[in-house]
């Protein structure tokens, strides 16, 4: 049987009036990515600044003050107390007030000159016994990101300390050229990302709450009893949704290039390809939740039980290769995971979507499988 | 007169059957609606009308029984049906957030009635219903009668032959009520056949033919007429003080089925088995027979019969 376009055209365009009164949904199609990007590219940054931490100075001498004006210097860490014993210190910890303890020790002074990287005590003391570090960190390990941080304090230079050309300058071992973001800043990982996030947010909250909406207020019950067919019911619902996607997608990157200086690299019609069948298998993800859900709450629910697997286990924050196997295989079935390789290959690395053949499969099969799924079940809530 | 079967009815039904687990919505239901008249189904809720109607128009697949509605076969030839009926539900079920004439507009478009055949149906709606100076008002914001005709208007756009009305008038005042009638039987004049649910007596009692359906089950059915005459019952009226003793009283008799107040009077059922029911009552009571009345039966008397086991 053909599908009449007629009769998707009619859902289509009630839908998009709906829509049109619906003055909340659609400031949030809107508000959602403006804020969400604003928020994030502003708000997240994994290179971290400024930790705050406190010092027990054990030593009170004036290589301990330059000491701690030369950590200063670096940026990472930012002293806002001093203590006198270390009990205090621990407390403040415990508190978080600080994040981090520097205990300077008494014989500073004696152990700065014995170390074989400012070459005062000649010959550079090597062996166990007299090589010994300057000082002590104490930190909150709790949080893993800020323990990593301190933990790059441990290699500092003392060169600049002592401001005498170092007798044995350590050579890097490895030479380190960073590709596709040279500046390192986190905006460009993070705004190509985000289009990922709220996609997989808007499209699936979106489908899924209206079609559920229509079975909740009893619009379903005179549907069936009409000659539409239930693919025609789902592709006029998600049409526009698919309009509203792109929408989206315009405002991220278009104020990720004015806000933040990310740059679209790959072609435009990569872009649109990829972005199309992300949103595709979105909306069919969220046809799937409105037929097993039974009530907008039911499928406010399901949205956010798919989504914080989507967004965690995608690769937006945390690399997808960081995590163990078993994590690896769940986050290949959620179509974000895909979609975020997608979008910073095209976007970044200036890949064509052809290049990408693996991700764009599977994105392909996962909105056919969806549709199939959607469809049957569908059927049969009528009976 | 056409004297074959597949012209003369409407809706022919035997033998069906609905069971949801253990429960029989529907047991062993035999009907047959004539074509331009209207069919009425009388029972309390949760007693399978809805259910009855879900399977005529091919909605919902009956555990067994045969099904010819429109000379097509159900549930195999159901996508055939639905251009051919209009199914008004019991819950208002256009959308609220749209205006009368966009969900008319909408309507038409779902049924393929385009362009100016489009306009010129939904103008004639318009006016027939009343609905003219409410075209851009949203269907949510509307009164239960306004939104009934307009979910009418909306069942008949694509002038179905048959029209399914489940409980139609649960939401809407008596006046609008009796408008909606005169409105169903314009359209059977014009030559639809209606199927209608109701647990309203009133509204029963304007069907041509009606079934009174308990618990899944047809216990009579007939003309309104036919089932009043056909009561194996006497109805009396008594007139008098202290009734809610003598209901107590009398509904203790074997021959009394049962009895109801109505303001200042006692309406007793007793069984036809008793021969001069005024002398019964006078036997079994200290009333005088000058207060006590052989009335009418009504439907409700017929209902209340029928379905008697279970109510009060």
């Amino acid at each position: 049987m053909m599908l009449s376009l007629l009769r998707i055209q009619a859902i289509f365009f009630k839908e998009l009036t709906q829509l049109k009164r619906d003055r909340m949904t659609f400031g949030m199609v809107i508000m959602i990515p403006l804020v969400q990007l604003m928020l994030f590219g502003y708000a997240i940054n994994t290179n971290i600044r400024h930790i705050p931490v406190g010092v027990v100075d054990q030593s009170q001498s004036a290589l301990s003050r330059v000491l701690v004006q030369t950590i200063s210097a670096t940026q990472v860490v930012k002293f806002e107390q001093q203590f006198q014993d270390i009990k205090t210190a621990e407390d403040a910890l415990k508190r978080s007030e600080i994040r981090a303890i520097l205990i300077i020790p008494p014989d500073v002074t004696k152990r700065v000159a014995r170390h074989p990287s400012t070459g005062f005590g000649l010959p550079a003391s090597s062996d166990e016994e007299t090589s010994r570090p300057i000082a002590q960190w104490l930190v909150d390990g709790a949080d893993t990101a800020i323990a990593a941080t301190i933990k790059s304090l441990r290699n500092m230079p003392l060169s600049e300390l002592v401001s005498v050309k170092p007798a044995n300058r350590s050579t890097p071992t490895f030479e380190v050229t960073l590709y596709y973001n040279p500046e390192q800043r986190t905006a460009v990982n993070i705004v190509p990302g985000l289009i990922g996030i709220i996609l997989t947010m808007t499209m699936i909250m979106f489908t899924s709450a209206a079609i559920v909406r229509e079975r909740e207020q009893g619009n379903m019950e005179m549907l069936i009893t009409t000659p539409i067919r239930s693919i025609e019911i789902m592709l006029g619902k998600i049409i526009p949704y698919i309009f509203i996607g792109v929408v989206q997608v315009v405002i991220i990157l278009g104020l990720g290039y004015l806000l933040f200086d990310v740059p679209v690299n790959g072609s435009l019609l990569s872009l649109l390809a990829i972005t199309l069948l992300f949103i595709a298998a979105s909306l069919t993800l969220g046809l799937v939740i409105s037929t097993i859900a039974k009530n907008q709450l039911q499928s406010t629910q399901m949205t956010i039980f798919v989504l914080l697997p989507s967004i965690l286990l995608s690769g937006f924050m945390f690399p997808y290769e960081g995590m163990p196997l078993a994590a690896q295989y769940i986050a290949e079935a959620f179509p974000a995971t895909h979609f975020m390789r997608l979008i910073r290959g095209v976007v970044l690395k200036d890949l064509e979507f052809t290049d990408l053949t693996f991700d764009i499969y599977w994105l392909a099969l996962f909105t056919i499988i969806g549709l199939a799924v959607a469809s049957m079940r569908f059927k049969k809530t009528l009976g | 007169m056409n004297n074959s079967p597949v012209s003369e009815y409407a809706i022919q039904a035997k033998g069906l059957s609905k069971h949801f687990g253990d429960l029989k919505a529907i047991d062993n239901l035999d009907i047959s609606v004539e074509k331009s008249r209207i069919y009425g189904f009388l029972g309390p809720n949760g007693c399978g009308k809805t259910t009855a109607i879900r399977m005529l128009t091919g909605l919902l697949t009956p555990t067994s029984g045969e099904i010819e509605v429109l000379g097509l076969r159900l549930p195999q030839e159901a996508e055939k049906l639905r251009l051919k009926i209009g199914y008004m539900t019991q819950r208002f079920s256009l959308y609220n957030d749209l205006t009368v004439k966009e969900n008319l507009q909408f309507i038409s478009k779902i049924y393929g009635i385009t362009g100016t055949q489009q306009k010129k149906r939904i103008d004639e709606l318009l006016s027939i219903y009343g609905l003219n100076h409410k075209q851009t008002q949203f269907a949510g914001s509307m009164s239960g009668g306004q939104r009934q005709r307009l979910a009418l208007a909306a069942a008949t756009l694509h002038k179905p032959e048959l029209l399914f009305l489940d409980e139609p008038t649960s939401a809407v005042d008596p006046e609008n009520r009796r408008e909606f009638w005169e409105q169903l039987f314009d359209l059977c004049d014009q030559g639809t056949s209606v199927l209608v649910s109701t647990h309203y007596m009133d509204e029963a009692e304007r069907c041509h033919k009606l079934a009174i359906l308990e618990d899944g089950v047809k216990r009579a059915d007939g003309t309104p007429a036919e089932l009043m005459d056909n009561m194996a019952v006497h109805v009396i009226e008594i007139e008098a003080s202290e009734l809610r003793e003598l209901k107590q009283q009398l509904i203790q008799l074997p021959e009394v089925i049962t009895a109801s107040q109505l303001g200042a009077r006692l309406r007793v059922l007793i069984k036809n088995t008793v021969n001069d029911p005024i002398g019964f009552i006078a036997l079994h009571s200290n009333i005088g027979k000058q207060a006590l009345n052989l009335v009418r039966p009504s439907l409700e008397d017929v209902f209340v019969t029928c379905t008697g086991n279970s109510r009060q």
